[in-house]
């Protein structure tokens, strides 16, 4: 019998413990199934986030490196400039990079380090328990921003990807989503496209994922990703934000 | 350079450090201590397989070495009093990791922004660990130029060796003042030992993960108990001091660092008064060098501690006298530095008994 479908050998045999309708795994197989296209599986090394994807170090089967909450691209800093010729990359929620990681992940694109930040937006703090995001939206209901979040009490909401992209040293920044067939394409291709600008030794590279939390918007999986689509995207478009590569 | 090299102590210890093979330096300025990282990214400018960033802040630093260390460079960082209270969190991860690295803390006067004066108040921050969680480092106290250099070497292997983070505690004035210094010979980093743990990218063998996450309280149990070993072992091996004219003493001052000097021209000027005073100066300070001191009381009937600080140390001193003999302290915090006159009136106070 002719194998026609399969698990990319850059994911190990364990099953995902993400929630029904949560974007993670299919971001997780999508990374994989470009570091596996890309040839790159002994030679990469990721930084797994704090929060829901904590754990991505029992599905990736690449070397992997923890980092203190928000750290993730200093650490991958260290790494990258001591071991030139692999491939570095981190995995980081909004709250993770948007909010505790702003200033890391700032200045290592300003420096145009050569690594490659998946970022994955859902607008709110999950693992947390459903706290508000510097991503969530303006009226957006989390446990810490009850009734909605109000711009002068909350603030608004933080487009990291388009501060990113101000940077002289990042080259190729794309916002994709998951929520639907057309999204999970889009966002390969950008996942490999920001792998190869880092295979180039040409800069900083990230790709914002918005991706539905069923369990903390309080909704069905159908419902959270019509969410994502008719409603988040207006506030944090899908485009590519920056492309120098 | 075998012959004696006139160099002010942070230039030391960054030379020292390179011939240690460290290849890694990231750092943040703040003073007194800007020298060091300025001297290293000279250095490393030079060399080809070096790397030195000026990071945006100490905590971005300290995570950059955990990345290094991570994947396998020697690796140091630097930084004093308030922007080492800013890497303690990395430091913790770093022991949770068990990854090497050496951190230098040129202490000075605090709490707060405090100033850029000599001062010894984060001994207790330094000896406990520091950060959040059931760890030590491993801390070396020189006090002579000849000493940063033979630490610094000692602090790369140490680390390296326990997997452990090594901090160096020296002062503001320790790393201005110009000594004569020989170097030990240049280390290759490519010739030491191999690290098989490191994350280098996978080829030619099974993914490996670092990572000081654990779940399961019982195996978050055993990664502490692990620890503890390794500071048990360490606790055997590594204590190390300098005691000095305590053979026939029966006042003994208690001093590391900046502060023993002091205290050794105490000593001169209480022996030169017929006062049979000596110095017991801890040149690491975890793991305190307990034993040689508790061993000092059979003959010594007074110990007193003196810290440029309101008083820290004394605690791991009244810890090893274990109140067989009387415990004292002298300090003064904030910057102020004592001269070798105002501790030798305190020493012979003490000494004929006056209460000071």
């Amino acid at each position: 019998m002719k194998k026609i479908f399969g698990k990319p050998d850059a994911l190990k045999d364990n099953p995902f413990h993400y929630c029904p309708g949560c974007g993670h795994s299919i971001i997780h197989r999508l990374v994989a199934e470009v570091i596996d296209e890309l040839g790159i599986k002994d030679r990469t090394i990721g930084v797994p986030p704090a929060g829901c994807a904590v754990l991505a170090y029992n599905y990736f089967d690449v070397d992997m490196c923890e980092a203190p909450h928000g750290r993730a691209a200093a650490v991958a800093t260290g790494m990258k400039r001591i071991l030139k010729d692999r491939v570095v990359f981190t995995y980081q929620g909004d709250g993770y990079i948007a909010a505790i990681g702003t200033a890391e992940t700032i200045h290592a694109a300003n420096r145009g380090e050569r690594i490659t930040a998946i970022f994955v937006n859902n607008a709110v703090y999950g693992m947390t328990g459903g706290q508000m995001a510097p991503t969530t939206l303006l009226g957006q209901e989390t446990t810490t921003s009850p009734g909605g979040r109000l711009p002068l009490r909350d603030g608004f909401p933080l487009d990291l990807s388009e501060m990113l992209a101000l940077a002289a040293g990042s080259v190729y920044i794309e916002r994709t989503s998951v929520s639907n067939p057309k999204g999970i394409i889009r966002t390969k291709k950008a996942i490999r496209k920001a792998f190869e600008v880092q295979l180039e030794d040409k800069g900083f590279s990230l790709v914002e994922i918005l991706s539905a939390c069923p369990t903390n918007w309080k909704m069905s999986p159908k419902d959270a990703v019509r969410w994502v689509d008719e409603t988040m995207t207006k506030i944090f478009p899908l485009k590519v934000i920056k492309d120098v590569a | 350079m075998s012959e004696k090299t006139l160099m002010r102590g942070t230039h030391v210890l960054g030379e020292a450090a390179i011939r240690a093979g460290c290849r890694a330096y990231f750092g943040y300025p703040i003073t007194p201590q800007n020298e060091l990282p300025e001297y290293m990214a000279s250095a490393f400018a030079r060399m080809d397989d070096a790397v030195f960033i000026q990071a945006e802040s100490e905590i971005a630093s300290i995570n950059m070495v955990i990345g290094a260390a991570a994947a396998g460079a020697r690796v140091m960082t630097s930084s004093s009093s308030p922007g080492i209270s800013l890497k303690q969190e990395g430091i913790s991860y770093l022991a949770a990791m068990e990854l090497p690295a050496v951190i230098v803390n040129m202490m000075r006067g605090g709490p707060g922004l405090g100033n850029i004066a000599p001062a010894q108040g984060d001994y207790f921050q330094a000896t406990r660990g520091g950060g959040h969680g059931d760890y030590r480092v491993i801390v070396f106290a020189p006090a002579y130029g000849q000493e940063i250099a033979d630490m610094t070497r000692q602090a790369f292997d140490l680390a390296d060796y326990y997997r452990i983070p090594v901090m160096i505690l020296g002062d503001g004035m320790m790393g201005q003042m110009m000594e004569p210094v020989v170097f030990p010979e240049p280390i290759d980093p490519a010739k030491l030992p191999e690290k098989e743990w490191v994350v280098n990218g996978s080829k030619g063998r099974s993914s490996r993960i670092i990572l000081s996450l654990w779940l399961d309280p019982p195996k978050e149990e055993e990664l502490n108990w692990r620890l503890a070993r390794k500071y048990s072992a360490i606790t055997e091996v590594i204590p190390d001091q300098e005691m000095y004219l305590t053979d026939d003493a029966e006042l003994v001052l208690v001093a590391y660092g900046t502060a023993a000097r002091i205290a050794k021209g105490a000593v001169h000027r209480a022996r030169e008064s017929g006062m049979k005073v000596g110095l017991y100066r801890p040149k690491t300070l975890w793991p305190f060098p307990s034993k040689a001191l508790a061993k000092l009381c059979d003959h010594v009937r007074h110990f007193m501690a003196f810290e440029m600080s309101t008083g820290q140390m004394v605690e791991d001193v009244r810890l090893a006298v274990e109140g067989r003999r009387e415990v004292s302290f002298y300090g003064r915090p904030g910057g102020v530095v004592s001269t070798p006159e105002e501790v030798a009136a305190i020493v012979s106070s003490a000494y004929h008994g006056k209460a000071n």
